[in-house]
Parts: structure tokens; sequence; C-alpha cells
């Protein structure tokens, strides 16, 4: 692996908040152009991660685990996909009235290890699989970690659809719907961890815009016995929410961690 | 009993039927001195205290464009689009109309017929909310009680998107 895929795949990683608290690294987001529609239509998506949210001038997204979902549970195809340099765009065909669900994840190994000849540093990041042919077991200074990060955006057309939670991972249930949100309204949301309540866990909202202000702002809030949190939003725009947690039920035995993440991106509107 | 009798006397002696009730509403669309003029949309409807719709009474919005195309914007009137508009289907019989020029508008209920109809006895807020394209929004209420125990005139003042709102009542 060369020493520029090394480094993308770490940034990545960090882009993914696997090892460090976001606010204070690259955000991924995706950005929609419309999140509440009133007749079917197309809208365009822009991802990235940046150093500012919802700016990019950092790092396109990658789009290896975007996966759109319909309000009736199929599949839609993203069209006109472009990976850039700082930002990836698709547009989507919205063809039926409820909620789509866009999300993009990842789920498998990540690992650093030195190459045993060069003693050069060196990343991992894909399937268990591809882990055990391309990392040698014996490397020097091996460090593996299983991630599931998810990070999603909601788009309605018409009434709001129920949200159906997937039972794997860290994952978002909304009670209040994400295409719901006014400010002078709390919203509660609730937090799954492989199906069971999320308790106890940081929930990180920032507001976006952060490149016209000095300081991050962001809200803070802790998920109560029953994985829930209730967010007052201080004014309309785009806000980024991110919950993290890492535990040891990993699949992999040289896997030492699991490190699980999920972001959202909501918009608010104004009363 | 007193009270009963004397609204049965009153009602007979104005030679209305007791039980019915009328609402009219006047919406002034502003002149407004802007390079991109386009009509407004304007929803107005009758809320519950609990910010319900009890009555959606009318929907103005480009409703010639081909394709239904001129729904898109349906969702700018964003209070009315959560409370009822997304659970409507559009065009709808009596409710949707197109939108209307600079001027003053005048539109009569009565509770005996859609879209008004019966009301349950309580506090309702008449709300009147109006987008425009390339322009702003507006959202007006007007708290009122029915049925109106008299005849009464209520108005609000916009400031931008919509002129003056008023609410006419009538036992």
């Amino acid at each position: 692996m060369s020493r520029s895929r090394f480094a993308l795949v770490v940034t990545t990683a960090l882009a993914f908040g696997l090892s460090v608290p976001l606010a204070r690294a690259h955000s991924s987001f995706l950005v929609p152009s419309s999140t509440v529609l009133s007749k079917p239509q197309w809208v365009t998506i822009d991802g990235a991660s940046g150093n500012d949210i919802f700016y990019f001038n950092h790092a396109p997204l990658r789009l290896d685990g975007l996966a759109v979902t319909a309000p009736d549970g199929s599949a839609v195809a993203p069209e006109n996909v472009v990976v850039g340099k700082l930002r990836s765009v698709f547009d989507l065909n919205l063809t039926q009235a409820g909620t789509y669900r866009v999300a993009n994840g990842f789920s498998g190994v990540t690992a650093r290890y030195k190459d045993a000849a060069t003693g050069q540093n060196k990343g991992f990041r894909g399937t268990a699989e591809n882990f055990a042919k391309e990392v040698p077991a014996d490397a020097p200074e091996l460090t593996v970690n299983e991630g599931i990060s998810r990070l999603e955006t909601f788009i309605t057309v018409g009434k709001p659809s129920a949200i159906q939670p997937t039972g794997k991972g860290l994952e978002f249930v909304p009670v209040t719907h994400p295409n719901d949100l006014f400010t002078g309204e709390a919203a509660t949301f609730g937090f799954l961890l492989d199906g069971q309540p999320a308790a106890d866990l940081e929930v990180e909202i920032v507001f976006g815009g952060t490149r016209y202000r000095d300081k991050i702002g962001e809200m803070t809030l802790k998920t109560d016995a029953k994985g829930q949190v209730k967010v007052n939003w201080p004014q309309p725009g785009l806000y980024r929410l991110e919950v993290s947690t890492r535990d040891g039920k990993t699949t992999l035995k040289q896997a030492k961690e699991r490190r699980l993440v999920y972001a959202a991106v909501l918009e608010v509107l104004p009363q | 009993m007193h009270v009963r009798y004397s609204i049965a006397l009153s009602a007979a002696a104005l030679g209305v039927p007791a039980l019915a009730a009328d609402l009219a509403v006047g919406v002034e669309v502003p002149r407004l001195t802007v390079a991109e003029y386009h009509r407004p949309y304007v929803a107005m409807w009758v809320e519950r205290a609990d910010q319900g719709v009890a009555a959606n009474l009318a929907v103005w919005y480009a409703t010639a464009k081909k394709d239904g195309e001129g729904a898109k914007w349906l969702k700018d009137m964003r209070q009315w689009w959560r409370r009822s508009g997304r659970e409507l289907q559009v065009p709808a019989d009596g409710l949707t109309s197109a939108t209307r020029p600079v001027g003053k508008h005048r539109l009569s209920f009565n509770d005996s017929a859609k879209p008004l109809g019966k009301l349950a006895p309580g506090d309702y807020k008449l709300v009147v909310e109006a987008a425009r394209e390339s322009g702003g929004r507006e959202l007006l209420s007007i708290p009122f009680q029915w049925p109106p125990a008299k005849a009464q005139q209520l108005s609000a003042q916009g400031s931008s998107e919509l002129g003056e709102v008023t609410l006419e009542l009538k036992p």
C-alpha cells in the first residue's frame, strides 16, 4: 500500500470518528438540496468530510457504503455519482410519498501496523476477509479494531413515514420525525445499540456554519435509560448529530475493540 | 335553564336557524415593489387549541401549471404543510384554487357546508399563511370563540407578505 493511500485510509477513519471526537477533527456529512418536499422530484446530495461542518474543504465522502432506502423499503439507485477532490455528489429521483433514508456506512476492520521489511507505518480498512489476506498475522505493532459507522440524512415527500431500525450497531430511532423538526419544539431522539436502548451515551449536536464563528458551540446531551435525548433547537438550520461508543463485542479474535459511530444531518425549520 | 331559554329566544328573534353560524375571512394580498414578483401561495385554516386543524378553508396555489408542478412549493407554507397539507391530495375540490392578485379578497363560509362544517364549541384560531417564490413567508392568526355569541369583526395586520386579515363572525 502506497504512502498516500495510507494517509487516505487514516483520514477517512478519522472522518468517521473511529478514534477521536469529531468536533475536533474532520466531520463527515451529507447535505441534501431539500429535506421536505410536497411532490415527487429530484434532489441532489453532497457528501464530504470537512474541517468546518457543511463546507467542502478537506476530502470527499467515500460512497462505497452508500445505501438509499425508499419509503417502501426498496433500494434507490443514486444517479450522476461523482467523487471529486473535495466532495462527492449524487442525485436521487424520489418518486414515492414518505421518508427516504440516505445512509453511508462502514462495517469492517481497521488496523495499523508497521511493515516488517521497511518499518513504515501502514493502515488497513476493509472486510475481515481482506484483512486476513492483506495484513500479515505477525506484523509488528499490529493493532486491530472493528468499526461500524453510519452517516445518515432523511428526506420526506408528502407525509412522513416511520424509520425502521435494523437492529445492527449503533442506530437512530427518532421519536420526533427527523423531517418534522422546528425551533420552539423539543425533539425526542432515541438510540439503539444492537437493538437495545443505548443508555448513558453522549450525543453531540453541532449547528452548521462553524466557519463563521470562533467556537464550535456543540450541545452535549446524555441518553437516558431508554436511550433517549430531548433536543431544543436554538435556531433553524442544518445540524450534525453524532453519538459514538466502543465495546469489546468483536467478532474477529485479533480485534481488541469494537468502535461504533452514528452521525446524522438534520434540518430544523423556523416556526 | 334560563340561559338556554334566552339563546333560543334570541335566535328566534333574529330569524335564523338556531345552529347555523357564518364565518367570513378577508385577506389582503399587498402590493410589493420587488424586481421579481410572483403571486403568493396562501393557506387559511381553523386551528384548535392543540394546533390540530379543525377545518381547512382555502389554499391558493399555482394550480394551472402542467403536471401539477405548482404543488412543488406547497411545502413553503410550512406550518400549513405540516399541520395538514401533507395529508391532502391536491387539487382538492372546494378547497384549492388559483393564486390571487394584489388586492382584498373576501371568502365566506357557513357551518352547514364544506369546507368549514360543524365545529365543536370552543376556542379556535383562524390562521392565514402566505409564502411567495423569491419572497418571504408570513403567518397571521386571529383567536376566536365558536359558536360566536354575537356578530364580531376581528382583524390582524400583516407586515410583509400579507396585508390586513379580517375575520367576521355571525351567530
